[in-house]
């Protein structure tokens, strides 16, 4: 019931894109990949959803290999939030999120004309559904792709396997209202039991909304577990190089100043 | 906001012009069938009568397998350029960069310039299939070699395709270019006739064959629409919806080579069809394929039929080439869609 990597690495033409790294994710948590430009996080993201694959080492899901589950098969339960995606020709938001649906387009779910609708509704988008998606802005674009990989994993899987929400800077393009919003939803995934990996830039946020977190440091050091553990301030100024001063919000959080 | 046709009223208003067109089509040429005579005929076929009236014999043995293949060629000529929009997720892309049309035509030219000095004895053996079955061989071949200049780490890249394609393109047109020097005077007007393209070759075992080979494509072509729609979406996150992209690309080179090559080599090249027809049913439908790709057929054959009219009858009783009307009308009319629509881009 595990999403796992074993010693994965990346080369592509004797560049390394991630130095070998291991990590363990759990199904009914957050987690935050975390770490500087260029250490590799998008492509340990993309090793996860299966849409690259390692030059080294194995990604299991469920003690499988990846690979051996199928893209369609795979489809069912695994979602993908991409960074930026340009879309071609003129679709409708609405139209995008739909295509979330296109896995299940065989065994459509007792409720499937209501989950478009409600997945766009939850990220606040449901006035955008009749706007073409190339004329919105990066923000507005980003909160209709995470309503599309929300759609995709709307029900549980009849089988039981644990669904994965995989999510590339999902926050990056977000104003401040709704960077939280989008972290209480994947928190609210989690809490249903669905796997959430998302890679994060923002740190205070990672401290705030996910169970666990990886830390890739840039260096090939790789460092996991729970946020609270890791999320050290003489990490983070080992690693980001920045001044960190950790401080308490008001409700008891720890949080985070630079500088 | 855009308030875009509904699938119905898109599908309806494109099967109520080609309706219109080819009553105006059949009942318009050198031998005018009025529209008394068209249901009298019409009517004999239905019931299975054979009247010896000359408006039967025109109708049956020239007008009806042109109008065929007119339907048809425009038909698969619109689909593909579709298809070829959808893979390539380029409003530029037409059926004509996967090499089909240029090797058809280099083929052509071949066979015309070339055939009878080199292959003395083809043209006698095959008959008046030659041209049709290099032109079908050559347009297979050349893509056959695109297809595979653009294979890269087990995969077909689409940009390497695109750019493989225009340059093979520009070699093709290089070998026309010789061959039109090596011409005499009669073989260089009939490979520019072909080079132009025209329905004029009708004859019913060809309409047959192209009308069973369109058929099929339209169909196979239908079952990509979805997968389409979700590779505009890009190719990797299509592969995250269970998109088997590489199958859905080979299917729809293939589909669309099969369909523009029977086309082509049984009309010549009849260019902007496959280009301007999906943009105008994206302009009016939106851009999802299940709508787009059979409504550009429609359309297609709408387009093909009304230039094959004024071809046929605007300089009668000489006939205009084809390419030059599928031009002449289509780019105007598109460019009063463009100007209407012009905020929608």
């Amino acid at each position: 019931m595990t999403l796992a990597c074993i010693e994965v690495s990346v080369a592509v033409g004797g560049k390394t894109l991630l130095p070998p790294a291991s990590a363990r994710f759990l199904p009914g948590r957050v987690a935050a990949i975390l770490g500087p430009n260029g250490a590799g996080k998008s492509t340990l993201l993309s090793l996860l959803s299966g849409q690259r694959a390692p030059t080294r080492g194995r990604v299991l899901l469920d003690e499988r290999p990846l690979s051996a589950h199928g893209p369609a098969a795979l489809a069912l339960r695994r979602a993908v939030m991409p960074q930026e995606s340009a879309v071609a020709f003129d679709f409708n938001a609405v139209d995008i999120v739909a295509l979330g649906r296109y896995p299940h387009r065989r065994a459509p779910s007792a409720d499937e004309d209501a989950i478009v609708p409600a997945a766009m509704a939850l990220t606040d988008v449901t006035a955008l559904a009749p706007r073409v998606l190339n004329t919105l802005s990066g923000g507005e674009k980003a909160r209709v792709h995470l309503a599309r990989a929300l759609a995709q994993l709307w029900s549980p899987r009849p089988d039981g396997a644990v669904r994965w929400l995989l999510l590339d800077e999902p926050t990056a393009a977000l104003d401040l209202a709704h960077q939280h919003a989008a972290m209480q939803l994947l928190r609210t995934r989690a809490a249903e039991g669905v796997g959430v990996v998302a890679v994060l830039h923002d740190l205070n946020l990672a401290r705030r909304y996910a169970d666990d977190v990886l830390v890739l440091d840039g260096a090939g050091g790789v460092h996991q577990g729970p946020a609270a553990e890791v999320l050290q301030p003489a990490l983070i100024e080992r690693v980001w190089r920045m001044p960190c001063q950790p401080v308490t919000s008001a409700d008891g959080t720890a949080q985070f100043l630079f500088g | 906001m855009t308030t875009r046709w509904s699938a119905r009223t898109v599908l309806g208003t494109g099967a109520a012009l080609l309706a219109l067109m080819l009553v105006v089509a059949a009942s318009s040429g050198a031998y005018a069938i009025s529209g008394a005579q068209l249901i009298g005929v019409v009517r004999d076929i239905w019931q299975g009568t054979e009247q010896p009236s000359p408006e039967h014999l025109v109708f049956v043995n020239i007008r009806l397998p042109r109008l065929i293949l007119g339907l048809v060629a425009g038909a698969g000529l619109g689909m593909a350029g579709t298809l070829m929009q959808g893979l390539f997720r380029n409003p530029l892309a037409d059926p004509g960069l996967i090499g089909i049309s240029s090797g058809a035509a280099l083929a052509a030219g071949v066979t015309i310039v070339l055939g009878a000095s080199f292959f003395p004895h083809l043209p006698r053996s095959l008959g008046s299939w030659t041209l049709v079955a290099t032109a079908f061989g050559g347009g297979f071949a050349v893509t056959l070699l695109i297809y595979s200049l653009s294979q890269s780490e087990g995969g077909t890249r689409m940009a390497l395709m695109l750019l493989a394609g225009i340059a093979i393109n520009a070699l093709a047109g290089a070998g026309l270019g010789f061959l039109s020097v090596m011409a005499s005077d009669e073989q260089l007007r009939s490979l520019q006739f072909w080079l132009l393209g025209s329905l004029g070759g009708a004859r019913w075992s060809a309409v047959l064959l192209v009308g069973g080979v369109v058929l099929v494509a339209l169909a196979a072509g239908m079952t990509l629409a979805r997968p389409l729609n979700a590779i505009a979406l890009g190719e990797a996150q299509a592969a995250m919806l269970g998109v088997d992209v590489e199958r859905i690309k080979r299917r729809a080179i293939w589909v669309t080579a099969f369909a523009v090559g029977a086309v082509t080599a049984t009309t010549g090249i009849i260019g902007f069809v496959g280009l301007i027809a999906p943009h105008w049913v994206r302009l009016i439908a939106g851009p999802d394929h299940r709508i787009v790709l059979p409504a550009s057929a429609l359309l297609g054959a709408v387009l093909v039929l009304a230039a094959d009219t004024v071809a046929r009858t605007a300089m009668a009783p000489t006939e205009l080439p084809l390419g030059v009307l599928t031009a002449a009308i289509g780019v105007p009319m598109f460019l009063l869609m463009l100007r209407h629509f012009r905020g929608r881009l």
